[in-house]
């Protein structure tokens, strides 16, 4: 049995040894490196682009502006809505016109050496008009609302005993993975192929885009997927790199590199996360929830790019959590800003939306005078009432929470965390202001609607899977040879795994939305069971038996009661070359399947997070020193790349919740252009031991393992639970107002400067909060 | 942008890579990290940043940690490098290397080279580091996949074995 088992990872040996293929490891003979020109401003009228001077340098091979690829159409949207579309606001792949945030592709300079157009592209002179930013979601326009919900919420607000509301904010930030992007494309000219290397996350879906764009069909279109140093959402959707780099390619007639520095990385790849809740809650007497409702604003940046509606729908699907809800009205402004555009984050949705729920849940503990891990658990869904069909929409899938027990995993989590209130006295025994928080949430993860494999068994008995996936470091090479390793009897290390070559496996989707064990091992499943019926057959004609008299351990098939005749997946492949003696008539050479996993709706894990903060009276700073993710994961593949998961995401979950921001000015310019102004955690601010707590209790009925995706319920509640500590720490009575929760934030708080008066709503107050002065308010200028 | 231009001068390089001599000309302004990868092909050492803050790049200059994001190609004239591909014996992984895996202390690995050769450092200067301490010279790089925990854990156990089996 090797599913189950924490084996080691196939991705490490190569790692190890700097042995990793990332996409600027990658070369190609004779290719030319590109740079790009990116806009000063956040927002102006292009009078010119004078790119004579560029030009004329001596080692510049080409220079294209907006007007080179005036007609090329705007990169569409992945996941298309088609109620809401966003034609009017897609992004060009050069700016054309006009440009609308700080870092947005205007010219593309190439060279025959990365030095020389880095020079060259300095030379592209920019003749601008600047114009007015607008920097507010409020004041931006509006590319979509979606308004969904379900009950009656005005008259469970009306009749509610206590209503409580609040106006919380997340700040913006971003995956920032730690590799920055790259891409290498070559064209042959005289086979109309095009080769592009650096794919990531959905490699399947940007061939077809890329070919689209280019006017070429997709099977002429390879792209491969490299390691990736980091995914977490942002990598791997199609950018404008993505179409420049390949038509620079063609249109030169060689090779194009493209290598993304940091401070380009920190303006071009999606950010995240901005939003504003006016969120509030109706509760009765004895706590439970009658009604949830939140008018949401979503800072979208300067366009719509592909994830189009993702981040919004499940900020809007996702908000209810776990609880038992009788009412719920929504709506949700996707507004446009001049900054970079915005797209899927780690927990997309659900970080903010579990923040903006939780922080009500506290405040109305403490209104109600019921202790707040009490107040959940009355309002939690119990084990009678899953599978609970919520009426919503998620993603274009009807929502069902598919197998859980809330209730008992919120009792692990206190049990488990027992001894930290004592901890917190102590600490505060010794001045510091210290507090205990938690929050609960529900996940989703295995979105199809399918994925592909196929298990190819060679004569030696070696097995290859070529997988839909591409790796980013969530381990899937490991995984999915597992699956494949325990379906055929054999040791998981003789098993490769081959993600994201678009030629191997065309009918892949890919890695994203916590998908990849949950569909992709579905589908290797499929497979591995396909592949072992044809080698069944195969063996049974070797063994001159009955293919239902043979059994499989091994590796090696044997008749049920003599143990010594065996053929091993090898031999039954080696017996089925063209004119083998294992093969049927008319049957397909070769020991080899491809299927397909279909999925109709998500999974739905859940989970708990629990930290104790410690903060420094004097300067706002706030110290982690214990936190538990405690996660209910259907069925771990492998236990310690789960706990990784969680550990990591609530490292990078704390990050957003403490320090990280895309702060901007007035003007619109970012003022986190570098790792000295994007502070993302080091060890010294991450939590020295992350302590999880994964369950095994509810399988998902809807895949053959009964796995629940496990990527992304590490960050889910970490902004959550770490305001509902600092709330704690600092006894405040309504919210702690905004994330990230820097020290400065935090010294105001302290000082009483916060939202803890303003945004506690009336008793059964029923309008919508007011429009926030000072204390939380934005920072956006 | 060549003769004159004191960014662009060409200057020859003698360097030892992991005990392997290697003799090459370079532009001033090329950057260490350049040489080592795109020049002599060592892409085991990576650059995430490019202004000295998130550490992918360490390799050993003589011994010391060193930004090779920070350095010229032209300072390490004649001084001795060690990148993440010197760690290895042959096939065989250094007991860093194993610790690493072990401990989970990498998942997608491109900042894991730097890690190695900022501990690889680290160790040969303090063979019994405090938790703390270990702590410490950890933030000096940046990890997003791990919260650092697994890195920490390997760097440790690491000091603890080779402890336990004598210095090596």
């Amino acid at each position: 049995m090797t599913v189950g088992r924490s084996v080691p990872r196939h991705e490490d040996a190569r790692l190890l040894r700097g042995r990793g293929r990332f996409a600027d490891d990658v070369n190609r003979t004779g290719q030319a490196y590109v740079r790009i020109v990116r806009s000063p401003v956040a927002h102006a009228r292009i009078d010119g682009v004078d790119t004579a001077e560029a030009a004329a340098m001596p080692g510049v091979v080409a220079v294209v502006t907006g007007a080179d690829v005036a007609d090329v159409p705007p990169i569409p949207v992945r996941l298309p809505n088609p109620d809401h579309p966003l034609d009017a606001h897609l992004q060009p792949v050069l700016a054309y016109g006009e440009v609308r945030y700080v870092g947005e592709p205007i010219a593309a300079v190439v060279a025959e050496d990365p030095y020389l157009a880095e020079d060259a592209a300095e030379l592209v002179e920019l003749d601008l008009t600047e114009l007015d930013a607008v920097l507010d979601a409020e004041d931006g326009v509006c590319a979509a609302t979606l308004t969904d919900g379900f009950g009656d919420v005005d008259a469970a607000f009306a009749g509610a005993a206590h209503v409580v509301e609040a106006v919380v904010e997340v700040g913006r930030h971003a995956a920032v993975p730690l590799e920055p992007r790259g891409l290498v494309a070559a064209y042959d000219a005289d086979r109309d192929r095009m080769e592009v290397w650096g794919a990531s996350k959905v490699p399947n879906f940007n061939r077809g885009v890329l070919a689209g764009m280019l006017g070429m069909a997709p099977e002429r279109v390879r792209l491969y997927a490299m390691d990736g140093g980091g995914g977490f959402g942002a990598r791997g959707e199609f950018y404008p790199e993505d179409f420049l780099v390949p038509w620079l390619a063609r249109r030169l007639g060689r090779p194009v590199k493209w290598t993304e520095d940091r401070a380009e990385a920190l303006v071009a790849l999606n950010h995240s996360r901005q939003q504003r809740h006016r969120v509030a809650a109706a509760f009765d007497d004895g706590g439970t929830l009658l009604g949830l409702r939140d008018e949401i604003w979503h800072d979208n940046g300067a366009y719509a790019r592909t994830h189009g509606l993702t981040v919004p729908d499940l900020t809007v699907a996702m908000l209810p959590g776990p609880y038992r809800l009788p009412a719920y009205g929504c709506r949700l402004h996707m507004a446009l800003t001049h900054k970079t555009p915005c797209g899927t984050y780690r927990a997309p949705g659900r970080y903010e939306g579990t923040f903006a729920r939780e922080q009500l849940f506290d405040v109305a503990a403490d209104r109600l005078g019921i202790d707040p891990v009490e107040l959940r658990r009355r309002n939690l869904l119990t084990p009678a009432e899953i599978p609970h069909t919520r009426p919503l929409n998620a993603l274009g899938t009807s929502m069902v929470l598919d197998a859980g027990d809330y209730p008992k995993l919120l009792d692990a989590a206190v049990a488990r965390t027992d001894g930290w209130r004592a901890e917190a006295e102590r600490l505060r025994a010794d001045g510091m202001r210290a507090g205990v928080g938690l929050a609960v949430f529900l996940e989703k993860s295995g979105l199809g609607p399918y994925e592909t494999a196929d298990v190819v068994v060679d004569a030696s008995g070696a097995v290859r899977v070529h997988s839909g996936g591409t790796s980013l470091g969530q381990g899937i090479e490991t995984v999915l040879a597992q699956i494949a390793a325990e379906r055929l009897t054999v040791p998981d290390d003789r098993i490769e795994v081959v993600n994201g070559d678009t030629d191997l496996q065309p009918y892949g989707l890919g890695s994203w939305a916590s998908r990849s064990t949950v569909v992709g091992g579905g589908a290797v499943v499929r497979a591995a069971d396909a592949v072992v019926d044809k080698a069944r057959r195969t063996a049974a004609l070797l063994l001159e038996a009955d293919p239902a008299d043979l059994e499989l351990a091994d590796g090696r098939f044997t008749v049920k009661g003599s143990p010594d005749a065996a053929v091993t997946l090898g031999e039954a492949a080696a017996a089925r070359m063209p004119g083998g003696p294992g093969m049927g008539p008319d049957e397909e050479p070769g020991l080899a399947a491809r299927r397909v996993f279909t999925v109709d709706h998500m999974t739905y894990p859940y989970g708990v997070h629990v930290a104790l903060v410690a903060i420094d009276p004097g300067t706002g700073a706030v110290r982690v020193p214990r936190y538990l993710v405690a996660y209910e994961v259907g069925r771990a593949v492998n236990p310690k790349l789960v706990e990784g998961q969680l550990v990591g995401g609530a490292a990078q979950g704390l990050g957003g919740a403490l320090y990280e921001e895309f702060r901007y000015d007035e003007a619109g310019q970012p003022l986190a252009t570098t790792f000295m102004d994007y502070l993302m955690p080091t060890a010294s601010e991450t939590v020295p031991y992350v302590e999880t707590l994964v369950t095994e209790d509810a399988p998902s009925p809807d895949n053959p393992l009964g796995t629940k995706g496990a990527g992304e319920g590490g960050i889910t509640a970490a902004g959550a639970v770490l305001a509902s500590a600092v709330r704690a720490a600092l006894g405040l009575r309504g919210t702690v107002g905004r994330l990230p929760l820097t020290p400065s934030r935090v010294a105001e708080l302290m000082d009483g400067a916060g939202p803890s008066a303003s945004d506690l709503g009336g008793h059964n107050g029923g309008d919508a909060p007011p429009r926030p002065e000072g204390g939380p308010a934005h920072e956006d200028g | 942008m060549t003769g004159d231009d004191p960014l662009t001068d060409p200057h020859q390089v003698s360097v030892r890579v992991n005990g392997t001599p290697h003799e090459l000309t370079v532009e001033s302004r090329r950057t260490l990290a350049d040489m080592l990868r795109h020049d002599l092909g060592y892409t085991g050492t990576h650059l995430g940043c490019e202004h000295g803050i998130c550490g992918a790049c360490t390799v050993l200059v003589d011994g010391e940690p060193a930004r090779a994001c920070l350095m010229f190609g032209v300072q390490a004239d004649g001084r001795e490098v060690r990148t993440v591909e010197g760690l290895a014996d042959g096939e065989e992984l250094s007991d860093l290397q194993r610790a690493f895996s072990e401990r989970h202390g990498l998942q997608c690995g491109f900042c894991t080279p730097g890690f190695l050769m900022l501990a690889e450092a680290f160790l040969a200067e303090n063979p019994d580091p405090s938790e703390d301490e270990i702590r410490d010279v950890v933030s000096a790089n940046l990890c997003r996949c791990t919260g650092y925990q697994g890195i920490c854990e390997a760097i440790a156990d690491t000091a603890a074995a080779r402890r336990a089996g004598g210095a090596p």
